[in-house]
């Protein structure tokens, strides 16, 4: 966060309705994403979205530790959002914070939402997120990596989990926000979409937008996560078709 | 109408079904499968069996007499246990036990797991699969339902058992799968030559991205 105190505020936006990557204000970052990178998770996926990388790991349904925490009915979903010390420009202090404890709360709640935990009693789904290198919009490239690794991990969902965050630039609604444009904009509006019903299990926001520019933002959003769940379901397609580098040949082809 | 976990669809009219490709082992009464203690308690003991619960084995439900608390002289926490699943509670709770033929105390040998889902294959048609891989390494093999085998026999043996379960864990998909691993077995070989085989994980340099020396932005090979 190099210059977060700078008295000037960089133009986010040019006279030619482009920002400062040179995407237009309805543009993606380039999104990969990996399903099964690691062997020992039951699931998990990893992404790199703009210069963002995470890695998602999901262990479970299984035992619950403390057993206190343990529910006679259902599953508990318990996630851990993580940055590393080096993910960011200046050293983060290692471990859990306000902020990380915030916002595993509110994945592991959007998770629960969709998992169906009736039908492991008992047990815990643990989702871990950790964030490699971060340039905003990390919580939704979080989600993004930890519902895919849920559904390698073979757990039963209503759907996969895109996300997205949408914002005020330079007085525009822009979509996916990078590090510039989340510290000097106006507004930041991260949201986790459940694509087959149109239901919002996560909606966050941060500075100031009119009621018509929300409106406008959400629809924005709507359309960038449904571009998301693609590339979501194509990276589950690729991890267990017969063939993966045949398939990748042909898909190129 | 939409699947609610990851698998391939299979359709025979009038039935639909989505036929899981991961997850962890789903315990069906009957069920022979392979669990390692990780709890010892005065009148019974936890198995982790791969399932989402652990599965307790009561004292009955052994070939040994044992008073209370004498738990801990017959199993502890870490040994390999060849045990039945009797029934599913509607709580969840699996219910097993070490009375009847096969089941027992693992002694020795050598633990490989597999994914559940794979298990069939491992079996094979009537058995046969086990057969091929008893015969041609003189190892003696269970197969746990839960995807866990046990092997034990020369380490040689052990060795190309190992890698053969390996060959169907990759390649458990393709037809004349038993020709293959008879090849393989009567080969000689140690080692595995997969020349179409899916890579078990990702290589290095799938992973590997440009940087635009210009803006410092990731982009991706197409």
């Amino acid at each position: 966060m190099g210059n977060v105190g700078a008295s000037e505020v960089p133009q986010l936006i040019g006279p030619d309705g482009l920002r400062i990557d040179g995407r237009r204000v309805d543009e993606l970052r380039a999104l990969r994403v990996v399903a099964g990178p690691l062997k020992r998770a039951d699931g998990s996926a990893f992404v790199e979205w703009g210069a963002n990388k995470v890695m998602a790991a999901v262990y479970g349904p299984r035992e619950v530790h403390p057993r206190h925490l343990q529910v006679n009915d259902k599953a508990i979903v318990q996630c851990r959002y993580n940055m590393a010390a080096f993910s960011v420009d200046e050293r983060k202090r290692p471990g859990l914070d306000r902020r990380s404890q915030e916002i595993s709360k509110v994945i592991a709640e959007a998770f629960e939402s969709v998992v169906f935990a009736e039908e492991f009693p008992r047990t815990s789904i643990d989702v871990y997120i950790e964030v490699l290198q971060a340039n905003a919009g990390t919580r939704c490239a979080g989600i993004v990596a930890a519902s895919v690794a849920l559904a390698d991990a073979g757990i039963p969902m209503v759907d996969l989990l895109p996300s997205v965050a949408v914002g005020k630039v330079g007085g525009h609604i822009v979509l996916d926000l990078k590090k510039e444009e989340d510290n000097f904009g106006e507004a930041d509006l991260p949201m986790a979409l459940v694509p087959q019903s149109g239901r919002l299990v996560l909606l966050q926001m941060e500075g100031h937008m009119t009621a018509s520019e929300l409106g406008r933002a959400l629809d924005l959003g709507v359309t960038g996560c449904r571009a998301i769940y693609e590339k979501m379901k194509q990276a589950l397609r690729d991890r267990y078709s017969v063939d993966p580098p045949q398939a990748m040949a042909e898909a190129a082809a | 109408m939409y699947a609610n976990v990851l698998g391939l669809l299979q359709r025979k009219p009038p039935v639909v079904r989505v036929v899981p490709l991961s997850g962890r082992y789903a315990p069906h009464a009957g069920d022979l499968v392979i669990g390692i203690v990780t709890d010892v308690q005065g009148s019974f003991w936890l198995l982790d069996i791969g399932a989402a619960r652990w599965a307790p084995l009561h004292m009955t439900g052994t070939p040994w007499k044992i008073d209370f608390g004498e738990t801990g002289e017959y199993l502890q926490v870490g040994d390999a246990v060849v045990v039945a699943v009797e029934q599913i509670e509607n709580t969840g709770r699996i219910g097993v036990t070490m009375n009847g033929e096969g089941l027992g105390k693992l002694e020795g040998g050598t633990l490989v797991t597999v994914s559940p889902a794979k298990i069939p294959r491992v079996i094979g048609k009537g058995g046969s699969m086990i057969a091929t891989l008893t015969r041609a390494t003189e190892c003696k093999l269970v197969v746990g339902q839960n995807g866990r085998i046990w092997v034990d026999g020369p380490l040689d043996g052990v060795h190309r058992v190992r890698t053969a379960l390996e060959l169907i864990e990759l390649e458990g998909q393709r037809r004349g799968l038993t020709e293959r691993v008879e090849r393989f077995l009567a080969s000689g070989e140690r080692r595995l030559e997969l020349p179409n085989a899916a890579p078990p994980e990702p290589s290095q340099d799938e992973l590997e991205f440009r940087t635009d020396p210009g803006t410092g932005e990731n982009s991706f090979p197409e």
